[in-house]
């Protein structure tokens, strides 16, 4: 292999480390306040793709109605408990903003289809924490995965019946291309890396600046104390699924513009995510972070050398990183 | 002795357990503002069961009312001014002393003026937790533990606080600090509810007592009366001893 192979491989391999990254980060998110495995990240991630596909093509995408039916079932179930005027505001009013927004604007011109699209995606997230694990935010973690592996069986079938078996690609970012030298650098893996650097940027300082950012961390880290103080239990979950719901559609929109996503290619990138979190011992976001950006450069290397063996590569990372996790568990202990 | 003030906290024939086990069996008590009252009972009879459920972390049958209404979540009777800390202190270990205090004030959120006046008042309390604000609270030791619980729990100005054994494992000077602390707190009109397995600095401090046994309260009366009873200084003050 050459220098230059190496580089543009290098390239490839940085850019979907990011986008790995990002659902590692949405995942951690996700687990550590809710203790939910958030499987169905993937399902949402391809959501987004065919949603702003179908935007740009002037469609109008069936992921709106469901946005209005689950949200209208919130507006129902809020109404009847009455005590959350707000809450139920806010399921009537963006739901309702978003739908006016697609049916009437011009919902194909590039600068409204991707935040639609993601306007549409990220609400699925707490919509699902409301109506399918908060009802039981107290079950076992096991439980828990196995009410998430359902919903994305659930959620792949919807995808299936919205948006039928065939991927489809969005808009690249960016289509310039820079010449470093011989080395073609394309924009796109240059707008992924940015986006993804603003995005960590973004989500550091939500976290370590704002309060509800430390509400957050308060409620990962202890879930009693959080609720001691009067932060919602069921507020927080909302938020954590908000932001990995909006990590997940904000990947689909990046990763959708060099491969085709179909309804079921979410979960097989969502579960490279999940090595990175693993890697990251499902709590530190620097070494999921590594994590990525190792998953991703050894798949993009991997499918060079062998490209039968990709997968196969980067799942193996798991036991070596299972392995070192129980051992540093047992030298906790 | 002035009459005193309309309850704050009021709980009637309240039955709460795990499960479909009851622990606690139609318990009923009532706080007055600026008055403390002492739990004392024997390991296992119901104490921090009782303090779970008035705040709501376990399901409950029977009255609680806080404030003159009826008591809802824990989140909801946080914000409404009641606050437990609980025996495991539940601290957000990962996240400074400053970031710690600083979420007990989530229910006055978004005021800066009162804000800063809490953190004024708690580290005048408690000056080790203004030293040590920069770190982490897994990496305090237990009596700047306890403070930091009881600092959080202060921030947002409560009207209530209900203690489960605030001197646990405490050396017994700072469990004297902490005392002097709450007798302070109470002479401001705070309401404290008290749960303690150290029996006699409990009633030494308290107005009234309860003793609970076996999730019933067995006997009631002005502390200085309970610290005298036979039976009391006989189960859980020692022999020889009198209030
Ligand atoms: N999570 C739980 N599940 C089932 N039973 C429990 C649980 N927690 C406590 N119990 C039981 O409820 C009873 C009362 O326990 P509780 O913790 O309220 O006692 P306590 O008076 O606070 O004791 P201590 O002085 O030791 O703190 C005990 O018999 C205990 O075994
Ligand atoms: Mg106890």
């Amino acid at each position: 292999m050459t220098l230059f192979v190496f580089l543009a491989l290098l390239q490839d391999g940085l850019a979907t480390g990011a986008i790995y990254l990002l659902l590692a980060v949405g995942l951690l998110i996700v687990f550590s306040v809710t203790r939910v495995i958030f499987v169905p990240q993937g399902d949402l991630l391809a959501f987004a793709t065919l949603t702003v596909a179908q935007l740009e093509a002037g469609q109008v995408p069936g992921t709106l109605w469901l946005l209005d039916g689950l949200a209208l079932a919130a507006v129902l179930a809020e109404a009847y408990r009455g005590r959350r005027p707000r809450v139920l505001a806010f399921w009537l009013l963006f739901p309702a903003a978003v739908t006016a927004a697609t049916l009437w604007g011009p919902r194909a011109a590039p600068l409204l289809a991707v935040p639609l699209g993601l306007a549409v995606v990220t609400p699925l997230g707490p919509l699902l924490w409301r109506f399918a694990f908060r009802p039981v935010s107290d079950a076992p973690v096991l439980t828990l995965l196995i009410l998430a592996m359902a919903l994305h069986f659930v959620l792949a079938g919807i995808g299936m019946v919205l948006f039928g078996a065939d991927g489809a690609t969005v808009a690249p970012l960016s289509g310039a291309t820079l010449m470093l030298g011989p080395l073609a650098v394309s924009g796109q893996s240059l707008a992924i890396l940015v986006v993804a650097a603003i995005l960590v940027g973004a989500l550091r300082w939500f976290f370590g600046a704002t309060l509800a950012g430390k509400a957050l961390r308060a409620a990962a880290s202890d879930r009693l104390g959080a609720r001691l103080v009067g932060i919602d239990a069921a507020d927080s979950g909302a938020r954590a699924f908000a932001l990995a719901a909006f990590v997940a559609a904000l990947s689909g929109v990046l990763i959708g513009a060099a491969t085709p996503i179909a309804y079921d290619t979410g979960f097989e990138i969502s579960l490279k995510g999940f090595v990175a979190a693993i890697i990251g011992g499902l709590a530190s976001y620097p070494a999921a972070a590594a994590g990525a950006i190792l998953v991703g450069v050894l798949e993009s290397l991997g499918s060079f050398w062998a490209s039968a063996w990709r997968d196969v590569i980067v799942f193996a990372l798991l036991i070596p990183a299972l392995a070192l996790l129980s051992l540093r568990a047992a030298g906790r202990k | 002795m002035t009459p005193a003030p309309a309850p704050l906290l009021e709980v009637e024939g309240l039955t709460a357990g795990y499960g479909r086990v009851a622990v606690l069996h139609g318990v009923s008590l009532s706080v007055a503002p600026g008055r403390i009252l002492a739990i004392v009972g024997p390991n296992g009879a119901g104490k921090t069961t009782l303090m779970s459920a008035v705040v709501g972390l376990l399901p409950r049958q029977g009255r609680v009312r806080f404030a003159g209404a009826a008591a809802g979540s824990t989140e909801a009777l946080a914000t409404a001014g009641a606050v437990l800390v609980p025996e495991t202190r539940a601290l957000f270990a990962d996240m400074s002393v400053a970031d710690n205090l600083l979420l007990g004030t989530w229910p006055r959120r978004g005021d800066a003026r009162a804000t800063a006046s809490a953190f004024r008042d708690v580290y005048a309390l408690f000056p080790r937790l203004e030293e040590r604000r920069g770190q982490r609270a897994a990496t305090l030791s237990g009596g700047e533990r306890q403070m930091l619980a009881l600092g959080r729990a202060l921030m947002s100005r409560p009207r209530l606080l209900l203690l489960d054994e605030p001197s646990l494992g405490l050396a017994p000077r700072i469990v004297r600090d902490i005392f002097r602390v709450l007798a302070g707190l109470r002479a401001q009109g705070l309401a404290i509810l008290l749960v303690e397995q150290n029996a006699r600095a409990a009633l030494d401090i308290a107005d009234d007592g309860c003793v609970l046994e076996m999730g019933e309260v067995v006997l009631r009366g002005p502390s200085a009366a309970l610290a005298g009873d036979p039976r009391v200084i006989a189960t859980y003050l020692g022999t020889g001893s009198s209030g």
